[in-house]
């Protein structure tokens, strides 16, 4: 059974008559690693979106976890992401007046589910966001400050301990290292798929940077998968 | 729920600078507008317990008010007397159970002087029927005794046998003094809360005593009658400013009132108290609408405020609201997040606005007392229903502004998906 899984979908925004994406078929492996790369503009963060359930399609549907998004109800949605996606943004990931503690708990305290799995480990949320971060070598006098007092490479580290606590199925990080530089680029891929790999979570990974393709187990054009793009290879 | 609250409070901490700022602009507003309300209920209040158990007022023809303003609560001068012998006929009516005549027009540093009789102490009430009641001493007998009120007492320091000297007229700055006829302190009277503690009170033989040898407002030059000898002199006083009445039975009100109303030989004026400060009310009652109305407005503006700054707030809150949406966040949620932000600091204002005008009373409530007469915070602690009311009807518009940042978080967060828009 695959953690995500798209057919037939077709998605434009509200008063735009061409579709932006339409993507036969898509699908992500338990576990598995997948790097998703096309230019700017070319509809990555709103694929993403559908993904999780925040956007829904105009047309076709997105399976999360063997449920069809489109057939449940908006706050079922809500709380299906939130107990089995960790998503990373490109920056700024840090609710800005919590400290790097709360930050990561912050995701569990949004889903029962995570505060389960965790419970269920043997843990609570607080320790289990210690843990986390310590594996991402965060430097423990920062833990209870404030997420501004952070460089943009903790920042991003932080970002992963919240993704992944409680063990969702399916992490999705979009363009994450855009805001660093190419040292700590590497490092923090390292980090990322090191830890997925560790808690079993399957990754999407958007970028448009191809030369982190490499370490995935699968490597997407978006325009290869969406018969909208206007740049499809013939 | 809780998780939500707690953000909102944790995200309120930490832009206190700002959110401190739209508290105060909204606590000033509410102290406002529940200041002026507590002041429109209190005076009212003051002048309703001011007189008590006086069924007419009679003096010389004037409004009724105006009347009313400087017999009972020492407001305003009287513009002309009644005559003796108009006071004799209406003390004569068979209807009349008791009359007290005042004389009014002199003060002593500042407060007034009122010349009576000893009935007064007897039959004058104030608050629920309560009589006057001595602390030390007792009612005049002498020519010159006085009696004075609580207040004059603190403020001057005054004691038992103390003597005092009265000037002519009523300012606070007196170029005449009645110097050579002092009187003797031989009562002070019990704190009432009414104009009766900022008077001093003499018997109404001593008012006209003090003015034997004055004529048309002014000491006659080269005559001058010491005190030991103005006993001599006939000191029926030719005329009063007003008299209290209190009747055998409050049936006989309205015929009493129109026997004074249509006394030929001078024109007078007998009027029900209660009734005319309830006129004074309905006149002063526009008033009052007006000021509640500019300062509900005031606090209209102090919402829009907040809801500005809550809207500017919100764009570059964008970001936050895409995470919360990531980690599960319900659009209600989110819609939560800001509209309790606003009720918040709504809820804040108006403990911080209650908490002032209470300070106010507090700290301003001695002063008012001792220059005006009016007891502030009758009931402190314990709002009024109209009070309650003001509470309710902000809260409700606090409320109501909040659904605006609420409701444009909510069609963002709709609209954004995982897209971060800066």
């Amino acid at each position: 059974m695959p953690v995500a899984s798209l057919e037939n979908l077709r998605f434009a925004w509200d008063g735009s008559a061409a579709p932006l994406l339409d993507v036969p078929a898509f699908a992500i492996a338990n576990s598995e690693r997948v790097f998703l790369y096309g230019p700017s503009g070319s509809g990555k963060t709103t694929l993403l979106s559908l993904i999780c359930g925040v956007l829904l399609p105009t047309a076709g549907g997105v399976r999360l976890l063997d449920r069809d998004l489109a057939a449940m109800s908006g706050p079922a949605r809500d709380r299906h992401r939130g107990d089995h996606v960790g998503y990373i943004f490109q920056q700024f990931n840090l609710m800005p007046y919590l400290t790097v503690v709360e930050n990561v708990m912050l995701a569990a305290r949004f889903s029962a589910a995570r505060r389960r799995r965790i419970a269920a480990a043997g843990g609570e949320p607080r320790a289990e966001a210690m843990r986390l971060l310590g594996r991402l070598d965060l430097p423990g006098d920062i833990l209870d400050r404030a997420v501004t007092d952070l460089s943009v490479g903790q920042q991003q580290r932080v970002a992963i301990a919240r993704a992944l606590i409680g063990g969702p199925e399916l992490v999705i990080a979009d363009e994450p290292t855009s805001a660093l530089d190419e040292e700590r680029r590497a490092a923090f891929l390292d980090l990322l798929l090191g830890e997925c790999a560790a808690a079993g979570a399957a990754v999407l990974f958007v970028s448009h940077d191809r030369r982190l393709a490499e370490r995935f187990d699968r490597r997407v054009a978006l325009a290869d998968i969406n018969r909208a793009a206007s740049d499809r290879p013939q | 729920m809780t998780t939500i609250l707690h953000l909102t409070w944790r995200s309120l901490v930490n832009r206190r600078a700002t959110a401190s700022l739209v508290v105060v602009a909204i606590a000033l507003s509410v102290a406002l507008l529940l200041g002026i309300e507590r002041l429109r209920h209190d005076v009212r209040g003051s002048f309703a317990r001011t007189i008590s158990g006086t069924d007419l007022v009679v003096g010389a023809r004037s409004s009724p008010i105006e009347l009313l303003l400087y017999s009972v609560f020492r407001i305003g001068n009287p513009t002309s007397n009644m005559s003796w012998k108009g006071y004799q006929a209406v003390a004569g009516h068979r209807d009349v159970a008791w009359i007290v005549p005042v004389s009014l027009g002199d003060t002593h540093r500042g407060f007034r002087v009122m010349g009576t009789t000893a009935d007064y102490f007897v039959h004058f009430k104030y608050g629920r029927r309560q009589p006057l009641g001595f602390a030390e001493g007792k009612p005049f007998a002498e020519v010159f005794d006085a009696v004075i009120g609580a207040e004059v007492a603190r403020a001057l320091g005054y004691r038992l046998g103390q003597a005092i000297v009265v000037s002519h007229g009523a300012g606070e700055v007196n170029f005449m003094d009645h110097a050579d006829k002092p009187y003797t302190i031989v009562g002070i009277l019990k704190r009432t809360g009414t104009p009766v503690d900022h008077t001093v009170h003499i018997s109404l033989e001593g008012y006209e005593a003090m003015h034997v040898d004055w004529k048309g407002g002014a000491p006659i030059p080269g005559f001058s009658i010491p005190p030991d000898q103005v006993k001599k002199f006939d000191l029926t006083p030719k005329q009063v400013t007003a008299a209290f009445v209190g009747l055998k039975s409050r049936v006989a009100v309205f015929r009493v009132q129109r026997f004074v109303n249509e006394y030929l030989a001078e024109p007078l004026l007998a009027v029900l108290p209660g009734a005319t400060l309830q006129e004074m009310w309905r006149v002063i009652g526009l008033g009052e609408q007006a000021l509640l109305l500019v300062s509900g407005m005031v606090v209209l503006v102090g919402l829009a405020g907040m809801v500005a700054v809550v809207l500017a707030g919100l764009s570059a809150r964008r970001r936050e609201l895409a995470i919360l949406r990531a980690l599960g966040a319900r659009p209600a949620q989110i819609f939560l997040l800001l509209a309790a932000e606003s009720t918040l600091l709504t809820v804040f204002g108006l403990a911080l606005g209650s908490l002032l005008v209470v300070v106010a009373i507090v700290a301003g409530g001695p002063l008012v007392e001792t220059r005006f007469g009016i007891l502030l915070g009758l009931g402190l602690g314990l709002p009024t229903p109209a009070e309650w009311r003001l509470v309710g009807a902000v809260l409700l518009a606090g409320f109501l502004a909040s659904l605006l940042p609420g409701y444009n978080a909510y069609r963002r967060s709709l609209a954004d998906g995982m897209m971060v828009r800066m």
